[in-house]
């Protein structure tokens, strides 16, 4: 058996009295692309966020690609990694974000060439070429000397993409990449994340989009207040007779992709 | 009033405009370590920005210039009177703009911070790459307007022997006997520099690409 890209052993989080994730077992395969879904506040995106040390469990242990994540246990302690062995673990994730978090001040070969240039110590002209290598695969070329708030949100999102492949991950980290664009934006986003999946990208998404993690996912991650109920291939998920939370969920989040399911 | 008077006052008043800018930039240097300090959750350090804000915030200017005048002599170092001004003016400025530039840094998204950490920014790339270009944006209008507060305090520099603009005026109105026409003409002067900076302020704030999405 292969490694898996990220092993999640007994995560749990708790926000002051609030149990968000509780004890949570997870291991996210090599080159498939695995859909967190789940009604809100079940606690997928903080499931996301612990994959990138964003948010830090309260206990359990993360790995990538069978290394330690921010913490690790030794002797029977927690022990924090510095903050150098986290940027080197985190090197190998990209993540999307719901808000796009582009840099405002900078233009979209800005966003993507940034990192290049300050943290892999490329030249000027080098970082340039290879970020406009990843606008021109998002299909955004020609606007890579617009600003961030001269773009559409599909075209922010995308360019948000952009740049983190630009740091060559080899897991994407997804949390919900189009809920906040218009309907009709939404498509060009999915289109570039259907993409990625076909090279084989390992790929973690937290998406409402049910369609999308039937027919892109490899798997799916139920959750619901703060427990993974189950997960599996989509047909065996989707298939009836659905987990009584899972029909009921599919009954409140009806999309144009989970009507064809119906 | 004659034409000779007022290329005097004109004259003086490249000093202010000098003494200003350079306090300005100064000023503006020394607020983004203040913040820096403050924001390093290092308690020494947090604790010297916060004692220096608040007392160059809350003495007088007058007195910090002359406390600087008397009491620098006094502990054997010997500066300029032009020195004496920028430090007395950066200083006071400096406490001004730490504060006006904390309110721009909370402004900064945290999503923004944390797709910088993602990218593999340290906390201080993030701080000058990230945080810093965006809290100067989001300050903008106040920092043009701490340049006219501070073109206008810098006639308080004169009770360190500069001579700029107000203490001209005041040699002038002194042995001529003509103070109306004088003090009219300094205050004309005021005047334009401060329109000039307004206008130029509101120009390159136009021009600054865009700000974080509300």
């Amino acid at each position: 058996m292969t490694q898996p890209a990220i092993s999640v052993r007994n995560v749990s989080k708790r926000f002051g009295e609030t149990l968000v994730l509780r004890d949570i077992n997870l291991e996210v395969p090599r080159g498939q692309v695995s859909c967190l879904i789940g009604p809100s506040g079940s606690g997928k995106s903080t499931l996301l966020r612990c994959m990138a040390f964003l948010e830090e469990a309260t206990a359990g242990t993360i790995e990538i690609e069978g290394e330690a994540l921010g913490v690790f246990e030794k002797d029977g302690k927690r022990r924090r990694q510095t903050p150098a062995e986290l940027r080197r673990t985190r090197s190998k994730i990209g993540m999307v974000f719901q808000q796009f978090n582009l840099w405002p001040h900078m233009t979209a070969l800005g966003n993507v060439s940034m990192a290049l240039r300050r943290v892999r110590g490329l030249s000027r002209k080098a970082a340039e070429d290879r970020a406009m290598a990843q606008l021109v695969k998002v299909g955004l070329e020609e606007r890579a000397g617009h600003y961030p708030s001269q773009l559409s949100g599909g075209q922010q999102q995308r360019v948000a993409i952009a740049r983190a492949l630009a740091l060559d991950p080899t897991i994407m980290l997804f949390d919900e990449p189009t809920s906040a664009l218009d309907p009709e934006l939404t498509g060009e986003v999915l289109n570039v994340m259907r993409t990625l999946a076909d090279e084989g990208m390992t790929m973690v998404v937290v998406t409402h989009e049910i369609g999308f993690a039937a027919s892109v996912g490899n798997r799916v991650c139920f959750l619901d207040h703060g427990q993974l109920l189950f997960h599996d291939t989509p047909e065996t998920v989707f298939a009836a007779p659905r987990h009584p939370r899972l029909e009921q969920f599919l009954d409140t989040y009806l999309d144009r992709g989970a009507q064809m399911l119906r | 009033m004659t034409w000779q008077l007022f290329e005097l006052l004109l004259q003086a008043s490249l000093m202010t405009i000098f003494v200003s800018a350079a306090s300005i930039s100064l000023g503006l240097a020394f607020a983004i370590g203040l913040s820096a300090m403050r924001m390093s959750g290092l308690a020494p350090l947090v604790w010297f920005a916060r004692i220096f804000i608040s007392f160059f915030r809350g003495v007088p200017l007058l007195v910090q210039l002359l406390l600087i005048f008397n009491l620098l002599p006094a502990i054997g170092l010997s500066l300029s009177s032009l020195a004496t001004a920028l430090i007395g003016l950066s200083l006071c400025t400096a406490a001004y703009q730490a504060e006006n530039l904390r309110g721009g840094f909370e402004g900064v998204p945290r999503g923004l911070i944390e797709s910088a950490e993602m990218a593999g920014l340290s906390p201080v790339q993030s701080f000058v790459w990230i945080r810093t270009p965006i809290a100067l944006r989001l300050t903008f209008p106040a920092l043009v307007n701490e340049a006219i507060l501070i073109l206008k305090a810098s006639s308080l520099v004169s009770v360190v022997g500069m001579i700029e603009l107000t203490k001209m005026a005041q040699n002038l109105a002194a042995s001529t006997y003509m103070p109306l026409p004088i003090f009219a003409s300094a205050g004309l002067i005021y005047l334009a520099i401060n329109w000039i900076v307004a206008i130029a302020g509101r120009r390159a704030e136009a021009a600054l690409p865009g700000l974080p999405a509300k």
